[in-house]
């Protein structure tokens, strides 16, 4: 309905600032996912945004109206909560009905619409039931299904599938999917999920230590990362890292480390001129070793199997370069001995390159 | 049966044996005896093998006294006035002084004060309180320009007296008691109301007392329970008087058996007030129950269907 903005918001706990002048705009009718290792403050975004916790400076406008002093209620938000945070005393229709009856909605209105959500969620056998009667997974759909009846501009989830299964997240990923596109509404989420973050984001906020690292499309993010951490933290399984130094040989730009030198796009060398000798850190994401001979400028790289796990559509395998572990990802398909040696190529084009103190990308 | 499986059911029955038989010989010994004794007509002075036994007519004879009829009455006035009153001041204040604010600690402290000094104290301090000349009450009217009140001296006003100083000591209880319990109330259901759009009064009436409720019985309970047994403070205040304005039974029964010298028929009131006591606290209790059972029947009926 109406866009959330946070400007320089800030969250201390004591002296401890969990937020670290958070700016964001989120655009209207946008689905917003906030990822983050866990204790970066993704929990305490979304509080405050829903007038749970007070922001300790900064200001928050929804709509672009600053919300800092109104109650959760004025806000017009509904938000799924971490701990689901359910009524114990209510049975689960009353439970998701609650907002509806304060809002002293009609009663079939009511029926209707806990019907309805009930139905899209698989809960409607659970109608009857209280919430100490339910698994981990059905208080969690309970818990959303009580945001999802309401009719709020905002809805806050947060990590609202985690417990599920993962049939039943697929599922409910693509009824959220489904009802994106099909509501107008702004809608902020925030999960642990890789897939869940890419598949559903509009924009994807990486968040690390209360600061936003990088915000974008899941595109945008898995190709461009800003820096290091980001580049860690999207991607299943996460990018390779190895030192090394930039060097010049014979007109090109390389970057050599322990077991590896590697020549670099001539683009790069553009965006880097003159910081040969520079110590940078090395990424290749696990999918960028090629099973097949080099060609063109890709360079050959023999790697030892020391141990590989299928994983159904890939297999993943562990192996080593100069001394350090590393991960690389194969189709299932491919027949895999221990101890074997095999040949990838590695395209230039696939390699990113990170300050080595700094850690921002070059 | 064989007997190893005979040994390995009662096993857990004879361990609890000795602790059982100890229990319950010194439960029902007294009781018993009370109601042994209830059956004669024994004097104070007389040695328990002299009395004559009389079968159910103390009873019929207490049933059929106004004087219990008059003091029966004044005891249900009493408990149900002080168990209401105290639970709605108690609950109150307790939902009200919840959020944490400066000092308050120290305040919850001073505030159950009362409940700690002993009842014979209590029924002084107010009998002194009460004072129609001397009294703070009285004084402070006079000063105010009104007319002084007769707390104790009329019968209109001595069980409103009565039922003030039993407030004023008792909510205390119900106060700590539903403080404990709010505090252990699930934050997070609380945060889901403040977004679902519950106002303080509906988060109070929808979250908080329903989830309160099983503690809330249980105080409700006691203090009824100890309401009806209330006896220093009132004897030391008023005496039960004037006339039998504030006798409650327990008064009562001690004017009967230390007074009259009547012990049987004592033993036979401590009975009957026994058996009120027992009568509400198992309504109460099925009450509780018959409702559970009622919220499961509903539920296997849905989960049938
Ligand atoms: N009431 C509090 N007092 C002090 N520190 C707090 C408080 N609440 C949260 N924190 C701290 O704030 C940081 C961010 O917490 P938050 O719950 O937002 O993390 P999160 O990103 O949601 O993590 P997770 O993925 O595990 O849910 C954590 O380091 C946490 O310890
Ligand atoms: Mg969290």
């Amino acid at each position: 309905m109406s866009e959330i903005i946070l400007e320089n918001v800030v969250k201390r706990y004591g002296n401890v600032a969990v937020i670290d002048g958070l700016n964001l705009t989120m655009e209207d009718n946008e689905f917003t996912v906030l990822v983050g290792p866990s204790g970066c403050g993704k929990s305490t975004t979304l509080r405050m945004i829903a007038g749970l916790e007070t922001v300790t400076s900064g200001e928050i406008y929804i709509g672009g109206k600053p919300v800092s002093h109104l109650e959760p209620k004025d806000r017009d938000i509904a938000m799924v909560f971490q701990d689901y945070a359910l009524y114990p005393h209510m049975n689960v229709a009353k439970n998701m009905s609650f907002a509806l009856r304060l809002a002293r909605q009609s009663k079939t209105e009511i029926d209707k619409r806990v019907k309805k959500v009930a139905e899209m969620l698989g809960i409607e056998p659970l109608l009857a039931r209280k919430p100490a009667q339910l698994s981990g997974g059905q208080r969690q759909r309970v818990a959303m299904g009580r945001a999802l009846v309401r009719d709020s501009g905002t809805f806050l989830f947060d990590e609202p599938l985690s417990n599920l299964d993962a049939k039943l997240r697929a599922q409910m990923r693509a009824e959220l999917a489904l009802m994106r596109q099909r509501l107008e509404k702004n809608m902020v989420y925030v999960t642990h999920d890789q897939v869940e973050a890419m598949t559903l984001g509009d924009r994807i906020v990486v968040m690390h230590q209360g600061i936003i690292q990088q915000q974008g499309t899941a595109e945008e993010l898995y190709k461009k990362p800003v820096n290091k951490f980001v580049a860690g933290f999207l991607g299943s399984p996460p990018m390779n890292f190895f030192d090394g130094i930039l060097g010049e040989s014979e007109g090109q730009l390389m970057v050599s480390g322990d077991g590896f030198t590697l020549p670099l796009p001539d683009e790069v060398k553009a965006r880097i001129q003159a910081r040969s000798e520079k110590a940078v850190t090395v990424g290749i994401r696990p999918s960028a070793f090629l099973l097949s001979p080099a060609s063109g400028r890709q360079v050959q790289l023999e790697l030892p199997i020391i141990l590989s796990e299928y994983i159904g559509s890939q297999s993943v395998i562990v192996s080593n370069l100069g001394g350090q572990q590393i991960l690389i990802e194969v189709g299932s398909d491919t027949p895999l001995t221990a101890n074997e040696v095999l040949s990838f190529a590695i395209d230039p084009e696939s390699i990113y390159l990170f300050d080595a103190e700094a850690e921002v990308a070059l | 049966m064989k007997p190893t499986r005979f040994l390995n059911r009662a096993t857990p029955y004879l361990f609890l044996a000795p602790a059982g038989i100890i229990l319950l010989f010194a439960l029902l010994y007294p009781i018993g005896y009370l109601t042994m004794a209830s059956f004669f007509d024994w004097r104070m002075g007389t040695p328990f093998a002299d009395a004559v036994f009389y079968g159910f007519k103390n009873y019929a004879w207490i049933l059929n006294d106004p004087n219990f009829h008059e003091s029966f009455m004044v005891t249900i006035t009493f408990a149900s006035t002080v168990v209401v009153l105290e639970m709605v001041i108690g609950v109150g204040l307790a939902l009200m002084l919840e959020r944490p604010i400066r000092g308050m600690s120290v305040f919850r402290t001073i505030f159950i004060l009362p409940m700690m000094i002993a009842p014979i104290v209590v029924g002084l301090v107010w009998r002194y309180m009460y004072n129609p000349q001397f009294g703070i009450f009285n004084k402070t009217l006079k000063k105010w320009g009104f007319e002084p009140i007769p707390w104790l001296s009329s019968p209109d006003w001595a069980l409103p007296s009565v039922i003030i100083a039993d407030i004023w000591q008792w909510t205390p209880f119900i106060f700590i008691l539903s403080l404990a319990a709010l505090q252990s109330l699930p934050r997070s259901s609380l945060e889901a109301a403040r977004i679902d759009g519950a106002s303080e009064w509906q988060q109070i009436i929808y979250i908080k007392i329903p989830l309160m409720m099983p503690v809330l019985v249980v105080a409700a309970l006691l203090r009824m329970i100890d309401a009806f047994k209330v006896l220093e403070v009132i004897f030391i205040m008023t005496n039960g008087g004037p006339g039998l304005s504030t006798e409650i039974m327990s008064l009562q029964i001690y004017k009967t058996a230390f007074v009259s010298w009547e012990l049987g028929r004592a033993a036979a009131l401590s009975n009957i007030l026994l058996v009120i006591v027992l009568v509400i606290t198992l309504t109460m209790f099925l009450y509780t129950k018959a409702r559970d059972a009622r919220m499961a029947r509903i539920q296997a009926a849905v989960e049938q269907y």
